[in-house]
């Protein structure tokens, strides 16, 4: 197929547009303490899964744990008979005293899983993956610098930000949990990002090697148009695979799958709409700054050549 | 002639094609029971304990050390094949059991601390448990008391004789002083007196035992290895095997249903070329799945979406590649001459795109921890793997296409005939 969309000069409306996707997330994360709704990987804590072997309902749970006192937690039914307890960070005795309990208070009862982390490791888990980050994206704008130029590098590395913040922004403001999968995610989404963003780039600079007369606009528009059929079929690839493990995947997987997604199809975008329209002004700003340069550097050679002649 | 090339050609290519796919129905099914499954997948514990320095001493490496052979003699001890135990930063140590029918118990058994001490009245400890060398439960002929005997190493046996020998001649026989107080985990078991100097390492701790078994289990734990340093679980995980077997019947379906999918799409929409890319596909699962066997890696869910990722980074350089060579036969160019100069034109920026995402995953691998490796690790392993098909294999068997004549039409590469120069049409 050959398209021939304008994609860049209308680029005003594509930044609002992130805008709007992205400002609602950043009230939600300004207003909510804390920022996220971090799961035990982060905050510390302990998740017991338990299936009953008889009708049990959440409200039953709910009593038996309010009698041992055991400050916040939260029950979630995750299958008929099957809870899901969170509570702050229970020592070894406790947890015993909470099967031991709901077993002599509601039956019989298998336990499916039984998790402690401690808040150290969260944090941990935390500074790792903002240090991990930060490190990727000098890396990239490195690699990209050399490879394609430095203005390339920065509208990359922001279309990336870009999609990191659409992607921590919708959970802010659904409110869905994080665990320590969301960081692979956040950085499989960067890795994402950067390829179709490169993948675009790459194009750019084969047709301006090739064509002379026209603006860089229309030049960023043909490539656009060039690779458009590339970019929905890779990311329909993705979205399918993705779709596959949110409806029949595990509750494992599932933020995983869902970070990705949405982080996906925010890096298909941005890599059109964000970081070649943002290249392409970052082109203008520096050549404009340049002219600027130039012109005061022959001001201040006219201004010294009067001087002389006085 | 032409006929006769055209055949070999078509039986060249038959072979070729159903060899990846004799190949890929006989390897894939073992190949996949051979992997090693995390603990999300097969259920099992995975507990993180770390190692207390207390104000009077810091945790050494010899010391982890210690701990870690010790931990070692426990598992081994619960009969679990496969532990994984490993260090993780100066004082902790990660210990993964797969496939543990009863997670709680082993957790027990693990986190026990049989810190074994004897002090003296004034709460001095004079011998540790890592002074120990050896604990057998016995029953006392005379009284027909259970008993642990107990071998102290040369350094223990030293630090023994110094301290009854100073006590012993210190104080007389039935002053508190002359006793030894035997703690098991900070707990008095027996307070002894001194008879007399003791020069040879043994031991006794008598009394306190209901039974036999008793005293035979806290032998077993001391000859484990009573610990160093005194310990603590920070994190641990224990997944029930129903779980597990749960979460693994779903990715699996997850992913059956996701391959087909992408599958079906690129023979949809790319036609010949994505037959040939969905046998590429067959044989780059094969080398990734070959390659984390043959590293023993364990297999995790976050490591499978890693995996079910590079699919669709494999799936995108064929894409490229595919779009290149559609733009070049729209150009002009003959069959032969658009899949070299696709192949050509789409490497630099298959390379280009791989190279700033293998960038990320290298990050990943070397900050992150645990699960986050194993993606890391999948992630870079099938980025390398799909690069190498995409550009080797899916250019022979290209090439092994075009070799027969009736593979020529262009609709079959996905380009109308009216797309074409006119000059150009017909010379194939």
């Amino acid at each position: 197929m050959n398209f021939n969309f304008d994609f860049v000069n209308r680029r005003k409306w594509w930044y609002a547009l992130s805008l709007l996707v992205i400002i609602p997330g950043l009230i939600a994360m300004a207003l909510h303490r804390p920022v996220l709704n971090f799961g035990i990987d982060f905050t510390g804590g302990n998740i017991i899964q338990v299936q009953f072997h008889q009708p049990v309902t959440s409200g039953q749970v709910r009593d038996v744990l309010d009698g041992l006192n055991l400050g916040k937690s939260s029950i979630q039914e995750s299958g008929s008979n099957q809870f899901l307890i969170r509570t702050t960070e229970l020592n070894e005795e406790q947890t015993n005293q909470v099967i031991s309990t709901l077993q002599s208070k509601l039956g019989q009862l298998d336990l499916k899983r039984n998790e402690k982390v401690g808040g150290t490791i969260g944090r941990e888990l935390t500074i790792r993956g903002v240090e991990a980050m930060v490190i990727a994206w000098i890396l990239m704008i490195i690699y990209i610098t050399i490879r394609f130029e430095f203005l390339s590098g920065l509208a990359a590395i922001l279309a990336l930000v870009h999609d990191v913040l659409v992607t921590i922004g919708f959970f802010a403001l659904f409110r869905w949990e994080v665990d320590s999968t969301f960081i692979a995610a956040i950085l499989t989404i960067i890795g994402y990002s950067i390829n179709d963003t490169i993948v675009i780039f790459d194009r750019i600079r084969e047709n301006l090697r090739l064509r002379k007369k026209e603006t860089i606009e229309e030049v960023v528009n043909r490539s656009i148009n060039q690779t458009l059929t590339r970019s929905i079929n890779t990311v329909l690839m993705v979205i399918f695979a993705l779709l596959a493990l949110i409806l029949l995947g595990g509750e494992t997987t599932r933020t995983f799958a869902l970070a990705m997604l949405i982080g996906t199809i925010s890096g298909c975008y941005s890599s059109i709409f964000t970081a070649s329209p943002l290249w392409i002004d970052f082109r203008h700003l520096s050549r404009e700054r340049h002219r600027q340069a130039a012109v005061a550097k022959a001001d201040t050679k006219a201004k010294t050549r009067k001087a002389t002649s006085h | 002639m032409a006929g006769g090339k055209g055949a070999g050609g078509f039986l060249k290519l038959a072979v070729v094609f159903l060899a990846i796919l004799a190949i890929g129905i006989g390897v894939f099914k073992p190949l996949i029971n051979a992997q090693r499954l995390g603990l999300d997948l097969k259920g099992g514990v995975h507990v993180l304990i770390q190692a207390q320095s207390t104000p009077d001493h810091a945790v050494t490496p010899d010391d982890m050390a210690a701990l870690e052979r010790v931990m070692r003699d426990r598992v081994d001890q619960l009969g679990i094949a496969e532990p994984v135990i490993q260090r993780e930063g100066s004082d902790r140590l990660i210990i993964e059991l797969a496939g543990v029918s009863n997670p709680e118990e082993a957790i027990k058994m693990i986190g026990k601390t049989a810190q074994l001490e004897f002090k003296t009245s004034d709460g001095q400890v004079v011998v540790s448990g890592k002074d120990l060398k050896d604990a057998k439960a016995i029953i006392d002929q005379q009284t027909r008391e259970p008993q642990i005997t107990l071998q102290f190493n040369a350094e223990g046996t030293k630090k023994f004789a110094d301290v009854t020998k100073k006590l012993a001649s210190s104080y007389p026989y039935g002053d508190p002083k002359r006793a030894i107080g035997i703690y098991l985990d900070q707990q008095l078991l027996t307070n002894p007196q001194v008879k007399e100097a003791i020069p040879n390492g043994q031991a006794i701790i008598s009394g306190g035992f209901a039974n036999f078994e008793e005293a035979a289990n806290l032998a077993a734990l001391l000859r484990g290895g009573a610990l160093p340093v005194p310990v603590q679980i920070i994190e641990r995980r224990t997944v029930g095997p129903t779980l597990g077997a749960d979460s693994l019947a779903k990715s699996k379906t997850a992913i059956i249903v996701g391959l087909i999918a992408i599958t079906l799409f690129m023979l949809l929409i790319y036609r010949l070329p994505g037959v040939v890319a969905d046998f590429s596909l067959i044989v780059y699962g094969l080398i990734v799945m070959a390659v984390l066997w043959g590293l023993k890696a364990t297999l995790t869910l976050p490591g499978i979406a890693g995996l079910l990722l590079s699919v669709g980074m494999a799936v995108d350089a064929n894409i490229i590649i595919y779009e290149h060579i559609k733009e070049e036969l729209r150009n002009g160019k003959t069959l032969r001459a658009a899949i070299d100069a696709g192949f050509k034109r789409a490497f630099t920026t298959i390379f280009d795109s791989n190279a700033t995402t293998v960038l990320a995953a290298i990050v990943l691998y070397f900050l992150g921890s645990g699960t986050v490796r194993g993606f890391a690790i999948t992630l870079s392993l099938g980025i390398a793997a799909s690069m190498f098909t995409a550009i080797t294999l899916t250019r022979f068997l290209l090439h092994l296409v075009v070799g027969v004549p009736a593979f020529h039409n262009l609709w079959l590469f996905g380009v109308k005939e009216e797309q074409i120069p006119a000059a150009a049409r017909g010379e194939i």
